[in-house]
């Protein structure tokens, strides 16, 4: 498989043809509007939990993003995965798919946890695109930094 | 060969020779075809001969050592000055060296809010701009009117992609202070009428700043022909290095404007209660300046002058012909910014439906073909054609038409890649 059929992925493609959980939708409890200032990918993300105790879980995340096929699919792959899942669950995922990221291609997912997500290992090889794959996924945890730290104050975890 | 276009430059193969990274193979073994020369040019051997030579036999720093090196350095600096001025029709002492075209649009707006005098902008005075610019030419008037309790105002867009200039009795009053305006856009490649708005603006006493950033590696400038009264460009897209721009003022305005950076150089004499300034131009190059860049920006405008602006020019409007009417044969792709390639330059901004430009150039770049891809620096821009981002292939003088059909190639399978009829 060539490095271009590597990073656009069926998965990728199809993700960014019909976008999973998109839209914006009440209710919510923080909102968060990222940017990629180097190109201008945008989103809005916003998410849901269902309570403020330790074990919260994320009844949802919705979002509206403006962007290219790379960032538009890690958004709607980032939903079917973390929507359902503890938010300390949900944060061991972030935290492998930001090492799949930034690991340049050296990285080997772990599909159990990634699911989806592993077809943007082939990303990893193009520096230029990284941000794309993580604009979605920094704005989440930008946004439930937010919650956590507003309902439950903040925790080592969070910080 | 390449096909005959008429006005194509003559010994095109040639000056593609003078070019080595032309040649370049990229990945999977495509020829390079370089279609990002408005982000920066490609560098000719000579100029890149020209700065090894100086480094290798010349290096010493300017204006300062007594020793034969220093002597050579200073020589050669300055006749790095002597060829700018000649290159754009100036006096030698009027052609300030920078870092890039943004530190000198930035030199003029932050040495306005401390001048003393007329040219001095405060509470009351109007800025004004145009929709179309550069985010260089509207974050540092931006600053300035904030800091001084001027308003900024500006020129909108007609959907064609040119200034809206119904509004210009309203626009230019009297208390407008400063106008400031790109001469050819970087993104809808318009062509702006410079010298028409420049006289409207002298008429009520503004001072006229001009963003030839995009002009002057595409025509031939002649800067007081132009009716700016400051202009401003980088080096790097003349075919020469990065790390140096140009600051052009007409010495009246240079001599009433306070200096920008202090430090070595820009000094007459220094005590430890206050110092005096040199003359212009030194007055505005504070420590040591881009040597070995002047050295090759003089390389560079030299060659440009050898091929002959003339000629550089009539190639542009052969090949933004061409780039276009190859454009428009591709189904679902708009072009933005005026469709006739006499009165524009060769950058031209597109969009391909259903597919992100950042897509399209990554594609693109997988056959070796390098356009830029985003919002290049005119968010405002884009967003007055309700556009978030767009691809842009911008053509110079060693620019062919097969490079065109290969970028057109390239777009179709982009289409089918992304399954797009």
């Amino acid at each position: 498989m060539s490095d271009l059929d590597a990073m656009y992925q069926e998965i990728i493609l199809d993700h960014y043809k019909n976008p999973h959980h998109a839209g914006l939708r009440e209710p919510y409890e923080a909102e968060v509007h990222h940017v990629n200032p180097t190109c201008g990918d945008e989103v809005t993300l916003r998410v849901h939990l269902d309570s403020t105790d330790d074990d919260a879980v994320i009844e949802d995340v919705s979002y509206d993003a403006l962007g290219c096929s790379i960032s538009q699919a890690s958004v709607s792959v980032l939903t079917d995965l973390l929507i359902g899942k503890k938010v300390k669950e949900a944060l061991d995922v972030h935290e492998e798919f930001l090492a799949l990221m930034q690991g340049r291609g050296t990285v080997e997912p772990d599909e159990d946890v990634l699911e989806d997500g592993i077809a943007f290992a082939g990303v990893a090889k193009f520096p230029a695109r990284v941000k794309c794959a993580l604009l979605g996924w920094m704005a989440w945890k930008d946004a439930t930094t937010q919650v956590v730290a507003r309902t439950a104050g903040p925790t080592e975890e969070m910080a | 060969m390449p096909r005959n276009l008429p006005g194509l430059l003559d010994g095109l193969e040639l000056i593609r020779q003078d070019f080595p990274i032309l040649g370049r193979t990229m990945a999977d073994g495509h020829p390079l075809v370089y279609l990002d020369s408005a982000n920066t040019s490609q560098k000719p051997q000579v100029v890149i001969d020209t700065m090894v030579d100086h480094l290798e036999r010349h290096n010493a720093n300017v204006a300062r050592a007594v020793h034969q090196l220093g002597g050579e350095a200073t020589e050669a600096y300055e006749a790095g000055r002597e060829k700018v001025a000649a290159f754009i029709g100036a006096q030698r002492d009027e052609v300030v060296f920078t870092k890039n075209a943004s530190e000198a649009l930035n030199l003029v707006a932050n040495t306005l809010a401390w001048a003393e005098g007329d040219l001095r902008v405060g509470p009351g005075d109007e800025v004004l701009i145009t929709e179309m610019e550069h985010h260089s030419n509207i974050v540092p008037w931006q600053l300035l009117t904030e800091r001084t309790g001027a308003t900024l105002r500006w020129f909108g867009l007609t959907d064609d992609g040119r200034l809206d200039l119904s509004n210009i009795d309203e626009l230019v009053n009297e208390r407008t202070k400063v106008v400031s305006l790109t001469w050819v856009s970087n993104m809808l490649g318009t062509i702006n009428p410079v010298r028409e708005i420049a006289d409207r603006a002298h008429a009520a006493g503004a001072l006229v700043v001009v963003d030839a950033s995009q002009a002057v590696p595409q025509m031939p400038v002649d800067v007081v022909a132009s009716g700016a009264d400051l202009l401003a460009f980088t080096g790097h897209k003349v075919v020469g290095p990065t790390g140096i721009g140009v600051l052009w003022g007409c010495r009246d305005v240079l001599e009433k404007l306070p200096p920008f950076l202090g430090g070595g150089e820009m000094i007459r004499t220094v005590t430890m209660e206050r110092s005096t300034y040199a003359d212009v131009p030194s007055k505005f190059e504070a420590g040591t300046p881009p040597i070995v860049e002047a050295v090759g920006l003089g390389a560079a405008v030299d060659y440009l002058g050898h091929v002959g602006m003339e000629n550089v020019r009539r190639h542009e409007e052969a090949i933004t012909g061409y780039l276009l009417d190859g454009l428009s044969s591709v189904k679902g792709l708009s072009i933005l910014g005026p469709k006739d390639p006499h009165d524009r330059g060769g950058a031209v901004s597109f969009e391909l439906d259903q597919v992100h430009p950042h897509d399209v150039a990554q594609l693109l770049d997988s056959r070796g073909v390098a356009v830029r891809a985003g919002h290049h620096c005119t968010k405002p821009a884009h967003q007055r054609y309700g556009v978030q981002a767009s691809v842009r292939a911008s053509s110079y003088l060693y620019t062919t038409p097969e490079e065109i059909d290969a970028l057109v190639e390239g777009l179709e399978y982009t289409k089918k890649y992304f399954r797009v009829d």
